[in-house]
């Protein structure tokens, strides 16, 4: 499932990102701010006016991002315990 | 003097430690070529050595994809003009985002040069359930590590210790492993810096996580933008209501000054040249002042907290329609009060195409300034009556004043996104900062900076420029005897007579050509000009003025002519202060150039709209 794609609030991991759909600047931004392979994500907030764009968890960082950057980000289940997810 | 640099990730709490280490004692500059700030400070080691403290751009690493970002490196790697390569750099890192803000520390490392990190916002990190094993990390990256709490001071003597057993005596010293730094793969420092991190800290449940609180309230869908509205109506209101008292003391200061003046000098073009050019120009900026001032306060206080990041979250959608970000949405509000401090305001978007596109646009929102011009005209020739159900035409009118100017905005977004500002959009994507509580005296000391910016650097501009209006409505005297009005034998009313040919096709008479040149200065001289014109007594009664002057302009100027006029002041670039202060911020004279030519072409066309349409209507 792709990043846009995740129910609020269920914790993922980053299973692979599809650097190349994205420019040079926005994957190195995307590095930046913590974006990779088996990192833990999870999708917070959506913007109102459309649900775009969304805020995420990548880490322990917040991050605000587009709909159309996350689809590059492809995410798959993480079985972890409720209370870390929380 | 041996130089320190503060270097980290945007959000590491850096601009707090800066002003924690340095106190009052900085000094804003600007690096040459570019309009990013040199912030610079003096700090005095425990052995009285004292050291120059600059606090550089946040990073997120040694790629810049922002002028802001490529000083920051340039500075590290000893390649920027006018500035030494520091003697030390302080690292400083969030300590609740060890895994990303350890990447740039990593890199930095990499650089060779004399380097202590300042764990910043430990108490946070505590709050959030993490410990973190402050020896291990020194020992695993080799150089010192000081548990920082910037806000409150924690931690400061403890880092001004360490950094006075790094710093040499200011000898040369040289970067040894630029390539290594520069040629580190993001990747590969991620992963190490998550493996140092992990090995660090141990986690606990976190206490309370306040900032997943608020934001449960602040990105509500719907509570959000309500939220959201709220706050900028308060911003609003205080722009106007707590503005008008120190407005109406500057006034006095002025009035005062130019009376004393005039009392103490004999009546000569010298006493003129002072009471009538120079403290009348310079006073006109000061009255921006306090709005400016206000409005920063509001400004200052959103960034701080970690707000302004949130409000751009909630109106990225609606701005990106017009190929902007939600990062231009609040200097673009701002601009409703004064396009000055908006534009200032622009400092805050990272992407230079869509920060260019928003100072080109700002002076398009409807400013205070136009304010009395619409209500000289609305009053003159727009009746009092209602057109429905507690809808006076008046209001109305005014109203679609507004919505033009927005509506003239969008659409000169989108035209410059597509034209002169074309470039692929950096998007939207950004850190969200956890939400703070800002020390009030970094507030202050913020305020303090913006005021003497807007005070020296547009003040210089404006007092020469309206010298020159002066001059240009003073002179040539028509000689003795001669029964000419003295402006229209002035180089202005010269000018006029030039003018009154090219506007003549959109309905302007010649009054209105020779007030539009002092009006250049600020747009609501018009009003006074027009009174000038129609030679009404100046009365220290603005309401006895304005009201004369509405007679007057009811039985001179056709209703379309009216009607253009409003239409021109929607447009114009009738504003120095504004053209001085994107001069400022764009580093040249290019975009003020090119901001004067577009807006006057638009306020030409939808004046000359406005008048054909009125005229076939048989208004």
């Amino acid at each position: 499932m792709r990043l846009h794609q995740l129910p609020r609030n269920r914790l993922a991991r980053i299973a692979t990102v599809d650097w190349a759909a994205l420019t040079t600047n926005e994957a190195r931004r995307l590095r930046e701010l913590g974006v990779d392979e088996g990192v833990e994500v999870m999708t917070l907030h959506q913007a109102p006016f459309g649900a775009d764009p969304i805020a995420a968890r990548i880490g322990r960082m917040t991050i605000a991002i587009r709909r159309a950057t996350a689809a590059a980000i492809h995410t798959e289940e993480h079985h972890v315990s409720a209370v870390a997810a929380e | 003097m041996p130089m320190v640099a503060l270097v980290g990730n945007p959000n590491a709490g850096k601009s707090a430690l800066f002003n924690a280490l340095t106190g009052a004692r900085q000094k804003v500059g600007n690096y040459p070529g570019v309009t990013v700030e040199r912030k610079s400070g003096r700090l005095a080691l425990p052995d009285g050595r004292p050291i120059e403290l600059i606090d550089l751009p946040g990073t997120y690493s040694l790629t810049p994809s922002s002028p802001d970002e490529a000083v920051t490196r340039d500075v590290v790697l000893g390649r920027q003009e006018g500035e030494r390569l520091p003697s030390a750099i302080v690292v400083v890192m969030d300590a609740t985002n060890l895994d990303n803000h350890l990447r740039f520390a990593l890199q930095l490392r990499a650089l060779g040069l004399p380097m202590i990190i300042a764990l910043n916002m430990i108490d946070m990190a505590r709050r959030d359930g993490l410990t973190i094993d402050v020896d291990a990390l020194s020992r695993e990256l080799g150089v010192p590590v000081i548990p920082t709490v910037a806000v409150r001071k924690q931690g400061v003597p403890e880092l001004v210790t360490a950094l006075a057993e790094l710093v040499g005596d200011g000898s040369a010293i040289r970067v040894a492993g630029a390539e290594r730094a520069m040629d580190s793969d993001l990747r590969t420092l991620q992963r190490r810096a998550r493996q140092i991190a992990h090995a660090a800290i141990s986690e606990h449940a976190p206490a309370k996580r306040w900032t997943e609180r608020l934001d449960r309230i602040a990105l509500h869908p719907v509570i959000g933008p309500i939220l959201l509205a709220l706050l900028m109506f308060v911003m609003f209101q205080a722009v106007f209501a707590w503005a008008e008292t120190p407005v109406g003391w500057i006034e006095g200061l002025f009035a005062d000054m130019q009376a004393a003046v005039t009392t103490a000098m004999p009546d000569n073009v010298l006493r003129s040249l002072i009471v009538d050019g120079v403290i009348a120009g310079v006073g006109a900026v000061v009255v921006f002042l306090p709005q400016i001032l206000i409005l920063f306060f509001f400004i200052l206080l959103l960034e701080a907290t970690g707000y302004m990041v949130r409000a751009a979250f909630l109106m990225d959608r609606l701005m990106a329609r017009v190929g902007l970000s939600g990062r231009a949405f609040i200097p673009l509000l701002s601009s409703f009060a004064c396009a000055v401090p908006g534009i200032m305001a622009t400092r805050t978007i990272d992407d230079p195409k869509d920060r260019l596109t928003t100072i080109l646009i700002a002076p398009l929102m409807t400013c205070s300034a136009r304010l009395p011009v619409y209500a000289v005209i609305i009053a003159a020739f727009i009746p009092e009556r209602t057109v429905g159900p507690g809808i006076g035409l008046q209001g109305l009118v005014l109203f679609c004043l507004y919505i033009s100017g927005i509506l003239g905005a969008l659409v000169a977004a989108l035209v410059l996104r597509r034209t002169v500002t074309k470039g692929a959009s950096h998007g939207f994507l950004m850190e969200m900062p956890k939400y703070q509580m800002p020390r009030l005296a970094d507030v202050a000391l913020g305020l303090w900076q913006r005021a003497l910016i807007f005070l020296k650097r547009a003040g210089t501009i404006i007092a020469f420029t309206t010298i020159v209006l002066w001059a240009l409505l003073s002179f040539p005297k028509p000689p003795p005897g001669d029964p000419t009005p003295p402006v229209d034998y002035s180089i202005a009313g010269r000018i006029a007579d030039g003018i009154a040919p090219l506007v003549r096709p959109i309905g302007f008479n010649r009054d209105i050509a020779l007030a539009l040149i002092p009006a250049m200065a600020a747009r609501e001289v018009a009003v006074s000009a027009l009174a000038t014109v129609y030679s009404i007594q100046a009365s220290d009664d603005e309401a006895a003025t304005e009201q004369s002057l509405v007679e007057r302009l009811r039985g001179r100027w056709p209703l379309p002519t009216a009607l253009a006029f409003l239409a021109w002041f929607v447009f114009a670039p009738q504003c120095l202060s504004t053209l001085a202060v994107t001069r400022r911020e764009t580093n040249g004279w290019k975009w003020p150039g090119f901001m004067l030519a577009y807006l006057f072409v638009l306020a030409y066309a939808a004046a000359g709209a406005t008048f054909w349409t009125a005229t076939a209507l048989g208004l």
